[in-house]
């Protein structure tokens, strides 16, 4: 850029900027007159923004700004306006009784999706994102239901739990270990019996020992046609779903000394009207009755 | 004020005019803006541009008034893009988002249309249709009206700050103002149902990006339209520079044909008596005059010339008024051009000589090539508009063959199957129904390839069926949650897979979508 070596290009008169590549010179023309009031006012813009809006940062945050924005009071301020948007709603969920939400559609609805992003938080650890359960976890999508498939029954399952110690009105059952009543045969002769009303058993003979064992020892919870009973949370031995294990050796396990899963009671911990909402999802879920 | 025609027959009023470009000024580039007053034309250009201006300015701010009965169920504006329901309305056709490649195909025939006219009559979209250059006539238009014709506005412009100067620019920005207003408004009743808008709108109460959406482009065709003008074309449109690859030497241009104008003499008798060759051109200057872009053309082509023609129409004017052939400026090609100034050069070994190109009587010579349309038709264009029509075709067949009913399944995911108490196992579909008619319609929906399965809508009674019918809304995507369940002895069925069939009863009209039932020991 010395004044020196100043080049003016001949076709156009006008001063070059004195680079050169492969005899290429670039003419060093002003810029347009408003493109640099354009640029002008940008860089007024940027102090003004720097003004009003966060931006140097310091040792522990940054300039606040003369408008107080924050991008975090704003999601704050967007969720308050997301719940009192839904206040209506949850409260009509809060006042009614679950018939008149379930006979209520555009309720049903609200509270099947409230219900399924509280089931997220809550019930996925042991029933699973999709609740279709494990070994020991109940699948909630099936038809197959301990304590009863209804919305007022899945409710009272849900708030109180089973087995559990921290309700009274929790549901409570127990099936007794059978290792010190019948000896291995007999055991094994009823859990032929059991799998015979759903599969074949490995040794048809033992089916029909296993039919009078299963008479005396287990037809008082399970029933006679071994289809369980919900008032004692006892299972439906007569269909496909196990939950503690397929196969004979799984029956035979349990007879022996059975397993108990625990559900804890909600009603506590979410409140009355989140139950409600997830009696009503898992109702939605295609099993309910 | 109107053209001034000569009063002495025979002569021409010179006009003070300089291009704003010419090279002999060895110009800088950038600087301040040299004001330009464009002389008003007239002519055949000029009437054929007031008649576009008519029609394109129209279309513009009639069209979203246009009504258009549907049904009850969508509404009478015959062209709306209405944004919160994702729909596109034009007359009889309805677009929805899935559809956006006809906008996109309607983009590209806009692409090879304008290389098509570009490559057939030159930069026709820049003389004539583009909105800049219709924007900025109507602006000089209300200039005109108010300050006069150029030399009344050059005058006051340079003028001293009177009242009468005051009150002439407050008036004239006040009525670009509100073009600028009613240009920003028109464009806003695309969007929403005109008539009820502009009700809101006057009343205050219309959303606030109805007037930040008028504000914007009342700002943009103030600016644009009034203030910026010809520096638009010429600095900020890229179609300028792209459109120097469309041209070749069979493309119409705007040309000054100096191998009959020049030399060029301000004193034809005078020179004519001296016995000195010259040429049609009596340098009166209409054609920089009259030039939006202030240019002179006898420079030749350039980048700035939009070929609006009316320098065409200024010198035309001359020609008759001198009693001499119209077409000193004229469209012409460069070969035709070219081939001229041979002639006139005797193949550029002399200056031109205007005698070389005619016979005694003035008329020109039999070598002289005129304009031939027959050129238009060459390769290129015809390769073009066979690019255009072809996609405008298949657009066409899109249209005419789209289907009105869609169904999309999709299967659960988690879980992917429930096995229930008697063994048998269930899926879960979510079924998303696409009436794109604006007609309410019950559609039946049915399974086909698992004649054991049965179906049900969830949350109603278990079905016995293998299809049901379901109440759809006009124009609406109903989305539902199906259960289709497959007995324990009957899942050999679901081996290869099956249909969901949608159909309307009515119209026959149906669409088919294959899905899987995934079972226990095949989950994918």
């Amino acid at each position: 850029m010395a004044d020196k070596h100043k080049h003016v290009d001949e076709v156009s008169g006008v001063e070059t900027t004195g680079h050169e590549w492969d005899g290429i010179r670039e003419l060093n023309n002003p810029m347009p007159r408003w493109w640099v009031y354009t640029f002008y006012a940008t860089i007024i813009w940027a102090i003004g923004y720097a003004i009003a809006y966060p931006s140097w940062p310091m040792l522990t945050e940054a300039t606040k700004g003369v408008l107080g924005y924050s991008s975090r009071a704003e999601v704050t301020a967007e969720l308050s306006d997301a719940k009192a948007a839904q206040a209506s709603n949850a409260e009509r969920i809060a006042s009614s009784p679950i018939e008149d939400i379930m006979a209520d559609p555009e309720l049903k609805q609200f509270a099947i999706s409230a219900g399924a992003s509280a089931f997220k938080v809550n019930c996925a650890p042991c029933h699973g994102s999709g609740a279709a359960g494990g070994k020991g976890f109940p699948n909630l999508n099936d038809n197959d239901w301990l304590w009863g498939g209804n919305p007022q029954e899945i409710y009272q399952t849900i708030a109180h739990g089973i087995r559990y110690d921290g309700d009274e009105e929790t549901r409570v059952s127990e099936m007794p270990v059978f290792a010190d009543m019948l000896t291995p045969d007999e055991m094994r002769a009823t859990a032929a019996y059991v799998l015979s009303l759903t599969a074949m058993p490995s040794n048809p003979a033992l089916v029909e020992p296993g039919k009078q064992l299963f008479a005396d020892n287990c037809a008082s919870c399970h029933g006679a046609d071994a289809k369980g009973s919900r008032e004692v949370g006892a299972p439906n031995l007569a269909d496909a779903i196990w939950l503690k294990g397929e196969g004979e050796q799984a029956i035979t396990d349990q007879i022996r000394s059975p397993k108990h899963g625990v559900m804890p009671g909600w009603v506590n911990r979410v409140g009355d009207p989140v139950v409600k909402d997830l009696a009503i999802f898992v109702h939605s879920l295609g099993g309910g009755e | 004020m109107h053209y001034q025609p000569a009063q002495k027959a025979g002569s021409v009023e010179r006009l003070e005019a300089k291009p704003i470009n010419a090279a002999r000024l060895g110009r800088p580039l950038y600087e301040k803006r040299r004001k330009i007053f464009p002389k008003r034309a007239e002519g055949r250009f000029r009437r054929f541009k007031w008649l576009v201006m008519l029609v394109t300015l129209s279309i513009y701010y009639l069209t979203p008034w246009i009504r258009w009965d549907r049904s009850a169920h969508a509404p009478d504006q015959a062209v709306l893009v209405d944004l919160a329901a994702r729909r596109f309305y034009f007359f009889f056709i309805e677009i929805w988002p899935q559809e956006f490649f006809f906008v996109a195909g309607l983009l590209v025939m806009a692409g090879f249309g304008l290389f098509l006219v570009t490559s057939a009559v030159g930069r026709a979209w820049c003389g004539y249709a583009c909105p800049q250059t219709v924007w900025v006539d109507l602006f000089l238009v209300v200039e005109r009206f108010i300050e006069g014709d150029r030399l009344a506005r050059m005058r006051l412009d340079t003028g001293a700050w009177t009242f009468d100067k005051v009150r002439k620019r407050v008036a004239k920005h006040a009525i670009w103002l509100v073009i600028g207003v009613a240009t920003g408004g028109a464009w806003i009743f695309y969007f929403a149902d005109a008539p009820t808008l502009m009700k809101s709108f006057v009343a205050l109460e219309a959303a606030p990006v109805a007037y930040m959406t008028v504000a914007t482009l009342t700002a943009t065709t103030y600016v644009f339209g009034g203030l910026m003008r010809e520096q638009v074309c010429t600095y900020m449109c890229p179609w300028p520079r792209i459109q120097a690859a469309m041209l070749d030497e069979n493309s119409l241009v705007v040309t000054y044909n100096d191998w009959r104008g020049e030399r060029r003499t301000r004193h034809a008798k005078r020179a004519a008596a001296a016995g000195e060759v010259v040429g049609d051109c009596v340098d009166c200057n209409a054609c920089v005059a009259v030039c939006p872009m202030g240019i002179d053309i006898r420079d030749g082509q350039q980048l700035e010339c939009i070929t609006c023609a009316l320098c065409i129409d200024a010198c035309d004017g001359v020609m008759d008024k001198l009693g001499r052939q119209r077409g000193l400026i004229s469209y012409a090609t460069l070969s035709d051009y070219s081939a001229n100034m041979a002639l006139a050069t005797n193949n550029g070994a002399i200056p031109i000589d205007p005698r070389r190109v005619r016979d005694g009587n003035g008329v020109f010579v039999q070598g002289i090539r005129d304009f031939d349309w027959r050129i238009i038709f060459r390769r290129r264009v015809v390769l073009y508009f066979g690019v255009w029509a072809l996609v405008g075709l298949g657009m066409l067949y899109a249209l005419v063959s789209r289907d009105r009913l869609e169904l999309n399944v999709l299967h659960d995911r988690n879980p992917q199957y429930v096995v229930e108490s008697d063994g048998s196992v269930r899926n879960g579909y979510v079924i998303k129904l696409l009436n794109m008619i604006p007609e309410p319609r019950r559609i039946t929906l049915s399974l086909d390839g698992m004649p054991s399965a049965r179906v049900r809508i969830a949350g109603q009674a278990p079905g016995d069926g293998q299809s049901f019918s379901v109440a759809v809304d006009p124009d609406k995507v109903t989305s539902f949650k199906i259960f289709v369940t497959l007995p324990k002895e009957s899942l050999v069925e679901a081996q290869s897979g099956f249909s969901f069939r949608a159909e309307d009863p009515s119209s026959k009209e149906r669409d088919v979508y294959r899905t899987n039932f995934i079972q226990p020991g095949t989950a994918k």
